[in-house]
């Protein structure tokens, strides 16, 4: 069953991605002048706030699995939370891409300018190199190298990733930070969760009687 | 001047615009079950059909204009849906739907300020005062992309001279309707509505700029700032003030609504200038259509103004 559902939310969480390549190579994908039309008037913009968006929404539904395993008695949703990570890390990396590739072409000298100079490109820049170390050690071999206390410190790592993202965001645009706050909501009671779990010793028993994240540690 | 209204499309007979969005998604959705192969290119052809059934008033006799660029024009499907155009909504792809019911007559237009008299002006005789040119201008914006526009007008100096301005009058500002029942994006405060933009005299007599009422040989779309709007060509997108209610000759220079949101990323003169970074980094644009940026020129090829700038210091004048 964990195993049936890891494979449609692998290819759920890859239909944004898909739909992406479709409208960008239409009907004829070996026709260079057609590439893109179907994304709108600048197709490379689409992409980058798609994939933008997309990250954002990854890294906050990996945030909400422990509250929703908490709150809906289901702790076997830890089984799906490495695999939405690393699906946020895909959708950051491909947000990235683009950036240095079909936006700036590679230019190192205006890459390395806009990040030094643009505020809401060094938050964004910082946001996905803080993922980076996370999704190289998501796996098994590394929380037994790490150990699980330390591994779990070092994934605490993913709150500042998300925050540096929503601010991203909300830097960027010009004027309308309506979808940037929302962003900046969920995110914000995703980690109030956390600070309430922290604060208030009554979930911290709980906590410990369910040990979730040793469990995890050992059984991967 | 003569607008014909031929080629009138009965409103029966034009597909409704949810209509076209379902066929869209209909077909992205037999793409998905790997059906026919029916992709971005004729969508967008269909598309543009839409568009070209909304704005059907040709305009006769127009005038070539010396100022037009050979550059390829950009295409219009394009230019009606991608606009940024906040009273209708943030998002570039609304406009063209939220404003097909934008009411663009009865339209009158206030003169007002250091005027020798305040007047008020029926679109349709401001439309006579000059024969209409064609003047194809790149468009950039301060985000970074571009357009080129075959758009029709003539020279704001030949309204400007009708109004007769004092000697008082050293800036002109433009404003934009204010009306959140027809523009939804105004109802909320994302901007201090109404939109005010403005110039300096000198940049508002110089030929280049044009007081805009058509596009690609037909009225200007609803959602490109019908019935009438400016277009100053060497200056960032926003300068060019849409949907034009009233237009006042002032002393001073006016708070304009872009520079009182956000003073720092931009100015009052915001002209098109690679070497001052202030929103974004300004040396390249991409050109709607191409993949590669192009480098971004000063004044945006528009070296005649330069004139205008004698002398000042154009980083700190951003």
């Amino acid at each position: 069953m964990i195993r049936i559902t890891k494979i449609f939310i692998f290819i759920a969480a890859l239909v944004p991605f898909g739909l992406l390549l479709w409208r960008f190579f239409g009907a004829a994908p070996f026709d260079m002048t057609t590439w893109g039309a179907g994304l709108g008037a600048n197709p490379i913009e689409k992409i980058t706030h798609v994939t933008g968006d997309w990250t954002l929404r990854f890294l906050l539904i990996t945030l909400a699995i422990t509250p929703l395993r908490k709150l809906l008695n289901i702790p076997s949703l830890i089984k799906f939370r490495r695999m939405l990570g690393l699906f946020a890390f895909f959708y950051a990396s491909s947000h990235f891409l683009t950036y240095i590739w079909l936006d700036k072409f590679f230019n190192l000298h205006e890459i390395l300018a806009d990040v030094a100079k643009r505020k809401f490109i060094t938050i964004g820049f910082t946001g996905f190199l803080l993922l980076i170390p996370l999704a190289v050690t998501s796996t098994a071999g590394w929380i037994r190298r790490l150990g699980g206390k330390r591994w779990q410190a070092l994934h605490r790592l993913i709150y500042v990733a998300a925050i540096a993202g929503v601010i991203h965001y909300l830097w960027l645009v010009k004027a309308d930070i309506r979808r940037p706050v929302q962003y900046g909501i969920l995110l914000g009671i995703l980690l109030l969760y956390r600070v309430a779990m922290w604060l208030i010793p009554s979930f911290q028993k709980r906590r410990s009687m369910t040990a979730p994240h040793k469990v995890t540690a050992v059984s991967q | 001047m003569l607008i014909k209204k031929d080629n009138e499309v009965p409103s029966s007979e034009i597909t409704p615009r949810n209509i076209y969005l379902n066929r869209r998604k209909f077909l992205a959705g037999l793409g998905i079950a790997g059906a026919a192969a029916t992709g971005g290119l004729g969508l967008r052809r269909a598309l543009s059909g839409a568009a070209q059934a909304f704005a059907d008033a040709k305009i006769s006799g127009l005038q070539k204009s010396p100022f037009s660029t050979t550059e390829k024009i950009t295409p219009m499907t394009d230019v009606t849906h991608y606009n940024n155009y906040y009273e209708f909504s943030t998002d570039k792809e609304g406009p063209a739907e939220l404003a097909k019911n934008f009411k663009t007559r009865p339209w009158n237009v206030t003169i007002d300020g250091a005027v020798q008299k305040k007047l008020k002006w029926d679109i349709d005789s401001i439309l006579k005062f000059s024969a209409p040119e064609e003047r194809i201008y790149r468009h950039r914006c301060v985000e970074g992309w571009s357009i080129v526009v075959p758009w029709i007008g003539f020279s704001l100096s030949e309204l400007i001279k009708r109004a007769q301005p004092t000697s008082k009058a050293n800036f002109v500002q433009f404003t934009t309707i204010y009306d959140p029942g027809q523009m939804p994006g105004q109802q909320r405060q994302v901007l201090d509505w109404p939109y005010v933009e403005a110039l300096r005299m000198d940049e508002a007599m110089h030929p280049l700029t044009l007081l805009c009422f058509g596009m690609y040989g037909e009225n200007l779309a609803n959602q490109d700032g019908a019935p009438l709007r400016l277009i100053v060509p060497w200056k960032y997108g926003f300068k060019s003030a849409k949907a034009i209610v009233k237009i006042s000759f002032v002393e001073h220079q006016p708070e304009t609504t872009w520079s009182k949101a956000n003073p720092h990323d931009f100015g009052f003169y915001s002209n098109v200038n690679p070497n001052v970074e202030r929103y974004h980094s300004q040396s390249y644009e991409r050109r709607l259509g191409e993949f590669r940026p192009r480098p971004t020129l000063m004044f945006n090829g528009y070296d005649q103004v330069a004139g205008l700038y004698s002398g000042m210091d154009l980083v700190k004048n951003y």
